[in-house]
């Protein structure tokens, strides 16, 4: 049986499966149910200065973008820091550290972006006895527009100066929490290692609207006639975080910086998949958000029988093994050929691999008056379009063209050595290969 | 005295009304809305769809279905709409597992098409509860069409007709308009009046005169029409009923089964029709079963539907078949009438058993019954009608009939599979080429 215990910059705990700062991270109640249901740890809820709490909208504070049967695929939110008192969130985080010792529980803050605010807070949450700090710099609404949030995370001056002072004020792992809403991740995550950062954490929300009601003509969620743009998060983001975290486990600067993957991580698969590009462990809230806490035990069995049948005796054991293969375009190999194979006994004859080739692509899917559908190997350029739109998996396939066999698409047979574009003759920058 | 499905002779209010009411409920239920969202969304929006080319109306279904899926169910019934009139009653009553399901992709993937009649209905349901009719009729041509029978393939005619601007007069026998859809349908798919304000709402298009109590022979003549109108088209159905052939057919409690139907559909209420303990239903199509499962669902304790050859050859579907099957009715096959036993009432009736090639046996069999009901087949009625093909008129691919000006579909026309959604195609594309030649 593998072991999923997890020992992030030195936190541990049981597992690998952490819930995010959010909602569900809140308060002790849900808390110790969430260590209960068996949760490896938790990013409590961010906290704010002490003094009066923020106050969070009194409308609709979530909007949604639902598949088929109302599955939910992206969830965006304009809900803001924890809007309890600061003294409450803290005698909560004491009691729960001091019940469940061996489960992870990490303090969110979100303080102005003044020194002695930061130096200040820190030893005071310290006092909890929680395992670390996580520095939200991801949040993009509403506390952005005061100065925090998504407002430091955009500028990566201001990420190293607080990471700088929080290291200067505690001696606990400091994780730096990283908003997509730049350019280029990597400016940010550089940052915050500048900073002494332990770790970061990836990805926040991204800026979004959900939806618009036509009737009313304002986004959704609505509070009174109008809203405001939202964090997006779910299965709809999984992409975006993935790349951001490979970005940041593939550049030699970064390569050595700790990273919890967060990001529409909904099934153990998904935390297996942001595991292997480089992330130590794996953030989840939406999902615990949809279906309760109880996921995380689908999570557990999930990564514990995938790393048996693989052979893997503890996740540092695959942490970061797909990294490698995370490439530039330019260095894809040009003679790998490839031509999709459309198998007759699994096909049902829907004909979308026809209307999306014949419409949309190469024109290299043939029709038969009987509903066959063919490739045409002459004109497939292996684009994948028919693999991602046939509604049956594994009903077309991309067959390896061999060495030395003929590519009737370009009428040269297939090179057996690795070529790309860097030597290719079309490149006008092309170095001859030595 | 309360009567039970054990009650001697033939008899009504077998069953409690509650009981009834239940029994003919609605067979399809309509889908809630996101029933519907889920149904539509299992479809793949097939290229060149089979669905498409299985539905006699060509329908474009991926794209109606595409229309529930966003949200758009009257965009949908427009769809719908625009290639058959009669939508509605089509969703009811097509058998759907034979024509647009039998070949959706995902019934041959998967044994589960998308339920297509049951989004087709929910589209139309939509739509007609608005009161919204989607067409409106062209500037008025001046030219006059007589129908000739208000089934769903004169109605058919008379809607596109009427939408080209043509003044359209349709002539039925029966005292409403609607044909076999308000009498020869079993109850339980066309529940709350369904067929009548189907009329009602296709009449909405207006320009469309329905005159009852009129038919060829009696009030009409198709040389009067002739004179009279620009174009004749000819919706006729089948009036005449075959006979079994036997001795004892003439004895009471032997009845056609599309009679039965069509008081049973009339009838105020369902508590006063009467039925008989032991009832035998002759015939292996839609009818047969319609009478047969009405005729349980009355409170008949035994029906037996009788066909002369095996269940792989009878007309009404698989899904009929299954049916009558769950409703307790009990399927004979090879079996073919001999004689009605009677004392002036029928008492029983005897079948001698026959190969599949209809060749006897020899060996026979006797059914108590108290009601035997005919479903063996109509016939064309009505003297000095167009040329006949077979025992049809003859008609081409669009209608056209021997005689110059009138046009000819559904029923009483050659070609077709005798289905609603069949007249309503031939309906339809007579209309169209009236049109053109009223307008060439």
């Amino acid at each position: 049986m593998a072991n999923l215990e997890s020992d992030f910059i030195g936190i541990k705990s049981p597992n690998p499966f952490w819930l995010a700062s959010a909602p569900p991270t809140d308060k002790e109640y849900n808390v110790r149910r969430a260590f209960e249901a068996g949760w490896g740890g938790v990013v409590w809820k961010t906290l704010g200065s002490e003094g009066p709490p923020v106050v969070n909208v009194n409308g609709p504070r979530y909007g949604a973008i639902h598949g088929a049967d109302r599955r939910l695929l992206g969830l965006n939110n304009i809900e803001l820091i924890t809007d309890r008192p600061l003294e409450v969130n803290l005698e909560e985080m004491t009691r729960v550290k001091r019940d469940y010792p061996d489960h992870a529980l990490i303090a969110s803050v979100m303080v102005p972006c003044e020194e002695d605010e930061w130096k200040r807070i820190l030893p005071m949450i310290a006092e909890t006895g929680c395992d670390g700090f996580e520095l939200n710099f991801g949040c993009p609404h509403g506390m952005a527009e005061r100065g925090m949030g998504s407002a430091v995370g955009q500028v990566p001056d201001y990420i190293e100066m607080v990471a700088r002072w929080c290291k200067e004020a505690t001696d606990l792992p400091v994780i730096v929490k990283l908003t997509p809403n730049i350019t280029n991740i990597l400016y940010p995550a550089e940052a915050a290692l500048r900073g002494g950062a332990d770790a970061v954490s990836l990805i926040n929300t991204i800026n979004s609207i959900t939806s618009v009601n036509l009737d009313v003509m304002s986004p959704e969620p609505m509070i009174d006639g109008k809203g405001t743009h939202g964090g997006y998060c779910g299965p709809a983001v999984k992409p975006i975080a993935m790349n951001m975290v490979a970005e940041i486990a593939r550049n030699p600067a970064t390569a050595n910086l700790p990273i919890s993957g967060i990001g529409g991580v909904t099934t153990w698969r998904d935390a297996a998949e942001f595991m292997a590009l480089g992330a130590g462990n794996v953030q989840v809230c939406t999902a615990a958000m949809t279906y309760g806490f109880k996921i995380v035990q689908e999570m557990i069995s999930g990564l514990s029988q995938w790393m048996d049948e693989k052979g893997y005796e503890s996740t540092a054991d695959f942490v970061g093994l797909a990294t490698p293969n995370v490439t530039d375009w330019q260095y894809l190999n040009l003679n790998h050929v490839t031509k999709a194979v459309i198998n007759q006994d699994d096909c049902i004859k829907c004909g979308r691999c026809y209307a999306a080739c014949e419409d949309t692509s190469h024109q290299a899917i043939e029709m038969s008056e009987d509903r066959v559908f063919t490739v045409k190997d002459d004109e497939c350029v292996a684009c994948n379009l028919c693999v991602n739109v046939c509604p049956v998996e594994n009903c077309i396939t991309m067959r390896t063209l061999e060495a030395g066999e003929m590519d009737e698409r370009t009428g040269k047979p297939v090179e057996a050595d690795y070529g790309n574009w860097t030597a290719h003759p079309n490149n006008p920058m092309a170095q001859a290969a030595e | 005295m309360t009567k039970s499905p054990l009650s001697e002779g033939v008899v009504a209010g077998r069953l409690a009304p509650g009981q009834l009411a239940e029994n003919f409920a609605d067979l399809h239920p309509q889908l809630e809305d996101h029933e519907a969202l889920v149904a539509a969304d299992r479809c793949y929006f097939c290229h060149d769809a089979p669905c498409m080319t299985a539905c006699p109306t060509d329908i474009d279904i991926p794209l109606f279905i595409r229309q529930i899926a966003t949200g758009t169910p009257e965009a949908a019934a427009r769809t719908i709409l625009s290639q058959n009139i009669l939508g509605g009653m089509c969703a009811r009553v097509c058998p759907t597992e034979t024509l647009c399901e039998e070949v959706c992709v995902r019934e041959v993937a998967e044994g589960k098409p998308v339920e297509i009649g049951r989004l087709q209905r929910y589209a139309t349901d939509t739509l007609m509860a608005a009161d919204v009719h989607p067409f409106e009729r062209d500037t008025a041509t001046g030219k006059k069409v007589a129908v000739v029978g208000a089934g769903p393939a004169g109605l058919s005619a008379a809607h596109r007709l009427a939408m080209y601007g043509h003044d359209v007069t349709v002539f039925d026998a029966r005292a409403k308009a609607g044909g076999l859809n308000e009498f020869g349908i079993a109850s339980y798919k066309s529940v709350e009046n369904f067929a009548a304000r189907e009329v009602d709402w296709l009449l909405k298009i207006g320009g469309i005169t329905v005159e009852t109590g009129k038919k060829l022979g009696d009030g009409l003549t198709l040389d009067g029409l002739k004179a009279e109108y620009d174009a004749v088209f000819l919706g006729i159905g089948l009036g005449g009923v075959n006979a079994l052939g036997v001795d004892g057919e003439d004895k009471s409690g032997v009845l056609d089964a599309v009679d039965f139907i069509s008081d049973l559909r009339q009838a105020s209420d369902l508590a006063d029709v009467e039925i008989g303990r032991d009832v035998v239903v002759i015939g292996g199509g839609m009818t047969a079963v319609d009478a047969a499962v009405q005729a349980k669902l009355l409170g008949a304790l035994n029906v037996s539907l009788v066909y002369r050859r095996g269940r792989d050859r009878m007309n009404a579907s698989v899904f009929e078949q299954d049916l009558a099957a769950s409703k307790g009715v009990r399927i004979i096959t090879n079996a073919s009438p001999k004689a009605v036993i009677g004392n002036g009432a029928v008492r029983e009736i005897e079948f001698e058993y026959t190969g599949d090639d209809l060749a006897p046996t020899g060996q026979t069999v006797r059914l108590a019954a108290d009601q035997v009901f005919k479903a063996i087949g109509q016939t064309l009625e009505g003297e000095g009608l167009p040329a006949l093909e077979g025992r049809k008129i003859a008609v081409d691919g669009t209608g056209r009939t021997s005689v110059d000006g009138v046009w000819a579909g559904g029923d009483c026309a050659s070609g077709g599979d005798d289905l609603t959604v069949t007249a309503v195609a031939e309906g339809r594309d007579a209309a169209e080429d009236i049109h053109a030649t009223l307008m060439a």
